[in-house]
């Protein structure tokens, strides 16, 4: 299991690299690095619902949070770009915290309640709060982030750059996992009484891994501002919360590659749909962009009729059946436990 | 005071109207594999959710090795060295045999969440200790073979023990059994009595509610009978199966 998943991150280490190589179009650098920063929100999402047993659709307000502090510290009062993303995180943790603790000290998902309230909130401030976050206009002329005083101005940098943080969060987060505090993570998700019944203290636990998750979306958030340059409430309405858990949804709760799977999946979804509406349009249907949802729809449904556990689990199983059906063939005996 | 490990002092529970426990008093005697019996609805899982901190008292006191336990939180009564298993087996299916008994060395471990996150596993020495000594605690029931099989796919009997093993890795003072042969087959019950008297063996005291009356009186040194919340019997084995009111309220007049 442990070799699995270094092996999986190294292979991942390697298409990072490799990428830009064969994907010599700015185009589709970018797409890539949108989707880098749905992988980050992702990540920690997953470890809150997949290893805390809890649900978030308030995580958009998170990522809105942190692109507006950047924005605003950076644009408005010349901050570093780092502080100013250091600066978000500081916020999230003091506002997760403030939400976690009544919300998580109840039984049952009250957490996904409050959160969702809070996210329409954080999208209401956005948009009437118009001397603070310049309201429907937005704020423009955010920074770009430097590193080692080198400015990331190419699409390239930005998507070695952002995918590097992914990569990080990755390790960051399996590091978690395979922990004492990981195991009284899942323990929780198993079973409350029990691990309570062990010394675990539960509430804690659990709002302490929700301002964690709190935190990646920040930064998913403050790596957005910097990219893009400019920021509106447009993307940050509860549709962005509620797509982030779906993310989460299709590509597996119970595992941290499900979910950077699901992220890229859906992330690069629209790209694809748009790339053979051209296709369609050959054989005379008239594809619309509106017909999306209608797509998002079904292929969530399908996933989670078929492979309720997520693409992920789908594919490990689907090797797994292969890798048995071909020493049965090789008259060997599988070893499946 | 010091002879008794835990002490129940009038304690009482009301659900509503409905008394559950109704000013019981008891003393366990260090030391010792004590059983807590009666009718189904007796309010014996009420006691040990009582003692366990799921539950607070409606009023008594509980005292544990001299200390006052109301209104403690569950997590608390772990550090203070009490483990318990449940009735409905309790384990982590998710989780494999092995770290299911990792979970239990918690209390034994210190890692905070920025320690955990920013060292990978190998780099830290307690991680290696924690699985040393859930590796010992494995070894000890014989579960050895299947320390990385999923826990869930375990048969009951194997889940049971698997519920008693991580309990033990806490090194309580006092374990608290919730009828651990239930649903267990002849041979496996009386497996189940070999290790309670191996854990007793270890210094630690068992308190356990059952219904096999003949594990009961092989294993115990004491039994208390409860019925509708109320104490109404206890000693030895043999005083308590001579009791005409225990007879009574198992049988019937």
């Amino acid at each position: 299991m442990k070799g699995k998943n270094s092996a999986g991150f190294i292979a991942f280490i390697i298409a990072i690299i490799v990428i830009p190589f064969i994907i010599n179009n700015d185009y589709y650098i970018g797409v890539l690095v949108f989707t880098a920063f749905n992988c980050l929100a992702c990540i920690g999402l997953c470890l809150l619902m997949g290893y805390a047993g809890q649900i978030s659709i308030g995580h958009g307000a998170f990522v809105a949070i942190g692109a507006y502090t950047s924005a605003i510290l950076t644009s408005k009062l010349a901050w570093s770009p780092w502080l100013a993303m250091l600066c978000g995180i500081a916020i999230v943790v003091v506002i997760a915290f403030c939400i976690g603790i009544p919300a998580l000290r109840l039984k049952g998902h009250y957490l996904a309640m409050a959160t969702l309230g809070f996210a329409s909130i954080i999208h209401i401030v956005a948009v009437a709060a118009v001397d603070l976050t310049g309201g429907p206009s937005g704020i423009v002329s955010i920074p770009r982030l430097g590193l080692f005083g080198h400015v990331l101005s190419s699409d390239t940098q930005y998507f070695y750059f952002s995918w590097g943080v992914v990569a990080f969060g990755i390790y960051i987060a399996f590091n978690l996992i395979n922990s004492r505090v990981g195991r009284g993570l899942q323990a929780i998700h198993g079973s409350e009484d029990a691990a309570s019944s062990l010394g675990i203290n539960i509430t804690s636990y659990k709002v302490k891994v929700f301002i964690l998750s709190a935190v990646y979306a920040s930064v998913s958030g403050s790596l957005y501002a910097y990219y893009v340059n400019y920021i509106d409430p447009g993307p940050f309405d509860v549709m962005l919360s509620i797509l982030l858990v779906t993310m989460v949804a299709v590509g597996g709760l119970h595992h941290i590659w499900g979910a950077v799977i699901g992220a890229i999946v859906l992330s690069l979804l629209p790209e694809f749909l748009s790339f053979i509406s051209g296709y369609l349009q050959v054989i005379g249907i008239k594809y619309q962009p509106d017909y999306d949802t209608l797509v998002y729809g079904g292929i969530l449904l399908i996933i989670m009729l078929f492979l309720p556990e997520g693409i992920f689990k789908g594919i490990d199983g689907a090797i797994g059946n292969v890798k048995s059906f071909f020493l049965k063939v090789a008259g060997r005996p599988s070893r499946r436990v | 005071m010091s002879d008794s490990i835990l002490e129940l002092e009038n304690l009482r529970k009301n659900f509503g109207g409905v008394v559950a426990v109704s000013d019981l008093s008891l003393k366990i005697r260090r030391g010792t594999v004590s059983s807590l019996i009666g009718p189904n609805g007796a309010g014996k899982t009420t006691i040990f959710n009582l003692v366990t901190g799921f539950l607070s008292p409606s009023s008594g006191q509980i005292y544990f090795a001299g200390r006052r336990l109301n209104k403690i939180k569950p997590h608390m009564t772990a550090s203070v060295g009490i483990g318990r298993t449940f009735q409905n087996v309790q384990i982590f299916s998710n989780m494999s045999v092995l770290e299911n008994i990792m979970v239990g060395r918690h209390l034994r471990s210190r890692a905070g969440i920025f320690y955990s996150s920013f060292f990978p596993p190998f780099l830290r020495k307690e991680e290696n200790t924690i699985r040393e000594d859930a590796e010992k605690q494995l070894t000890f029931l014989g579960l050895d073979q299947y320390a990385d099989v999923p826990a869930g796919s375990l048969p009951l009997g194997n889940q049971r023990m698997l519920e008693i093993a991580r309990a033990l890795a806490l090194e309580p003072k006092l374990l608290l059994l919730d009828e651990p042969a239930s649903g267990l087959n002849a041979r496996e019950t009386i497996a189940m009595g070999g290790l309670i008297e191996k854990i007793k063996n270890m210094n630690i005291t068992v308190l356990l509610v059952e219904h096999d009356m003949e594990l009961v009186m092989d294993i115990s040194d004491h039994v208390a009978v409860v019925n509708f919340g109320r104490l109404i019997a206890e000693g030895t084995p043999i005083e308590v199966q001579e009791n005409p009111d225990v007879i009574t309220a198992y049988l019937g007049e």
